[in-house]
């Protein structure tokens, strides 16, 4: 037990460096690489003068701006690249802790917001309210897309859970989540075909899934939600220690079990789809993440493998993010593009492991 | 002494359709109780009502003076623990974690184990002679050595009763003993009340203080085994042919072949019986004969024979019983030797055997192969 709250801790401490390492290389990358000292020195100023801002109550305003403004370099590391690559982490967090609940849930390994059609759902809620609603409406655009997004999610959420007890294999749930969403990408294809331009564009763009064009309004957004989020999963570690058993075993050791899957899917359902309404459906990251911490953690605990899912799915986006919009830059990549092809082999794998499992 | 768990009319069902009622049980400290009755019968249905799974039709259920459904589910799990037949497959999970998982109900919302919890882990992991398994992973055991695990996952949430539902399934003669050995010390020496199901009728007697038996529709008996065995209860319950099952020794015998004897089957000592057996194999119908009332051959010989001649144990053996043996000589092919010989029964064989030769019926002293 001792060794493994030791690996617990040393698997942490590697994480903590990738992601700084993530963070650093992420802030100098690009068309105009900035050195990983400058980096170090302005956000460390832009932070401090930042702190001491909200503490003097926006005394400190005009030196942080003029911080922030300095030169061309200055400007792209706190308007574009700190923002993206924070925004970056968090979802991928976040997505990576959704899926791994969705995993408890359905008990099965290959579930996650993507492949359960789950993300196409909120797109396609998001793209009803984006073409036939928010123009009509005066409410904040962002917000309605975050309800709107989330509705969706849940939608889905609950139509494949319906499925789910019919079906009881793991892989006919995966056709099912599949079909849901090609019934969603329908819908929304649908719906774009009765909009006008302007709508398309503004769906299109987003519906790519994307870390681009990311600002400090959606991290705070994002870190409004996923921490409460995370916080929420990491204090339902202990009754999801019981239900990794089995439904009945967690009911006789006392963990009020209806009210726990709820909890379970509203949670799950509130971390993906504040991904989707910021940056779109983006795939295989709930399902591969959830694995890679497993791994990496060669345990099952809930209490700690919760928190490596968080921080293995930072990790893991930033790095995407970073392939997608260097690898052919200009040109930037989807960040589906790249997730797919890290998350999309372990999924097979998982597959084959299983299905060699059942024979046995 | 006041019951742990009982039952007033309780009726048991799904749907609010009653499947069994009128249960009225009450089972102490420290004592067992075992359900059996034939597949379908209702068994885990009842097991699934006391511990709370399933929603009783009517009636009530107490643990000591309480009404189960009127204690929180934190308590309950501190009063029963269960062993379910479903098969669990948590993975990358080593079995000290799993056994800890019964700690559930006493640790805080992180769940961690304080070193209260962590001895109470060791010594529950000892219980079950598992101790050298606590860091295996639970997915890498035996079938036997994960239903040891899981018991023991039960003895650590250190309940007062232990609901078992058919810990016996999958696990070889052997762990089946074992499993219901550690269930008896564990009775004996803790004073945890057991309640389960078996399958296996001859263990249930011999481990149970108390049988409920069920027929998919009532209780057809409830109490010690010496009342059921008296009672004849199991034979009618699994539609047994009379003596073909053996209780006292929960040996089975197949059904005898019917007929006219074709062979007399000098037998006695416990020599006769592997003859009888190869004799119902190969459908001959048989006598057995002389034997005494207390021979294991007599046994066996009362279930597989058409007819077996008997005489009163530590009795010598009267003319009378050898001129009846003689009598159904006659009417046999063969005469088979099992080659019991002692004291006054030589004296008894030796007449047999001339009886035979002078009417030309062949003596042999093995079975061949076919017939």
């Amino acid at each position: 037990m001792i060794e493994k709250q030791g690996r617990f801790v040393l698997v942490m401490a590697f994480l903590v460096f990738l992601l700084f390492a993530g963070l650093v290389i992420n802030a100098n990358t690009g068309t105009v690489s900035i050195p990983a000292a400058d980096v170090f020195r302005m956000t460390f100023e832009g932070l401090r003068l930042h702190i001491t801002d909200l503490f003097t109550a926006g005394k400190y305003k005009s030196e942080l701006d003029s911080v922030i403004n300095a030169d061309t370099s200055s400007q792209i590391l706190f308007r574009i690249r700190l923002p993206r690559v924070f925004l970056a982490a968090l979802l991928g967090g976040a997505l990576s802790v959704s899926g791994y609940l969705l995993q408890v849930f359905f008990r099965n390994p290959i579930a996650g917001p993507f492949v359960l059609g789950i993300s196409s759902g909120a797109k396609m809620v998001v793209g009803i309210a984006l073409i036939f609603l928010i123009p009509h409406s005066a409410v904040n655009g962002s917000f309605s897309l975050m309800i709107a997004s989330f509705i969706g999610s849940l939608l889905i959420t609950m139509l494949v859970l319906l499925f789910s007890q019919k079906v009881k294999s793991m892989s006919m749930l995966l056709v099912v989540g599949i079909m849901v969403g090609y019934i969603c990408s329908a819908v929304t294809d649908f719906c774009i075909t009765f909009a006008n331009d302007h709508d398309v564009i503004n769906l299109t763009n987003w519906s790519m899934g994307s870390f681009s064009g990311a600002n400090w309004e959606q991290v705070r957004t994002a870190l409004r939600i996923c921490i409460p989020g995370f916080l929420a999963s990491f204090l339902l570690s202990k009754p999801v220690s019981a239900y990794l058993l089995s439904e009945a075993y967690a009911a006789s050791m006392g963990v009020p079990v209806k009210a726990f899957r709820i909890v379970l899917l509203l949670v799950s359902s509130m971390l993906s789809a504040c991904v989707t309404a910021i940056a779109g459906p983006i795939s295989f990251v709930g399902i591969a993440v959830p694995h890679i911490a497993r791994i990496l953690l060669k345990s099952s605990k809930p209490n700690n493998l919760i928190p490596t899912v968080f921080l293995s799915g930072a990790v893991f986006c930033i790095f995407c993010d970073l392939i997608a919009r260097t690898l052919f830059s200009p040109v930037e990549l989807k960040i589906g593009t790249v997730t797919s092809v890290f998350g999309a082999p372990i999924v097979i794998y998982l597959m084959i492991k299983r299905h060699s499992g059942e024979k046995k | 002494m006041e019951s742990l768990l009982s039952t007033k009319d309780l009726a048991v069902g799904y749907n609010r359709k009653i499947l069994i009622n009128g249960i009225n049980i009450s089972l102490e400290k420290g004592k067992i109780l075992t359900l059996i009755g034939p597949n379908g019968a209702g068994k885990s249905t009842v097991l699934k009502t006391i511990t709370r799974q399933l929603q009783s039709v009517s009636g009530n259920i107490f643990i000591g003076s309480q009404l189960i459904n009127n204690i929180p589910g934190k308590d309950f799990a501190r009063q029963t623990a269960v062993v379910l037949t479903e098969r669990i497959h948590p993975e990358l999970m080593t079995c000290a974690e799993l056994v800890a998982m019964g700690r559930y109900p006493y640790t805080n919302i992180f769940g961690s184990l304080s070193e209260h919890d962590k001895s109470v882990v060791t010594s529950s992991l000892e219980r079950v002679h598992a101790l050298d398994l606590a860091e295996k992973d639970f997915s890498t055991l035996s079938d036997g050595q994960r239903q040891r695990i899981m018991l023991a996952r039960a003895i650590c949430q250190e309940p007062e009763i232990i609901v078992l539902d058919e810990p016996t399934a999958y696990l070889d003669i052997r762990y089946k003993i074992e499993l219901l050995s550690i269930l008896r010390d564990m009775t004996r020496e803790q004073g945890t009340a057991v309640v389960m199901s078996l399958h296996e009728i001859d263990l249930a007697m011999k481990i149970s203080d108390e049988i409920l038996c069920l027929d998919g529709e009532r209780i057809t008996a409830y109490g010690s085994p010496d009342m059921i065995y008296s009672s004849h209860e199991i034979e009618r319950l699994f539609d047994l042919q009379s003596g073909s099952y053996n209780l006292l020794f929960g040996s089975v015998e197949l059904p005898k072949t019917e007929g006219k004897p074709e062979v007399f089957v000098i037998a006695g000592n416990g020599k006769g019986t592997p003859l009888f057996r190869k004799l119902q194999r190969q459908g001959i119908p048989f006598a057995a004969g002389i034997l005494f009332e207390n021979d294991v051959d007599c046994q066996t010989a009362d279930v597989l024979s058409i007819e077996v001649v008997k005489t009163p144990a530590f009795h010598p053996i009267s003319d009378d019983v050898i001129r009846k043996a003689a009598e159904i000589i006659s009417g046999c092919r063969y005469v088979l030797d099992a080659g019991t010989d002692y004291g006054t029964f030589s004296r008894a064989k030796n007449i047999l055997l001339d009886h035979a030769e002078k009417n030309g019926i062949p003596i042999m002293d093995k079975l061949k192969g076919t017939n």
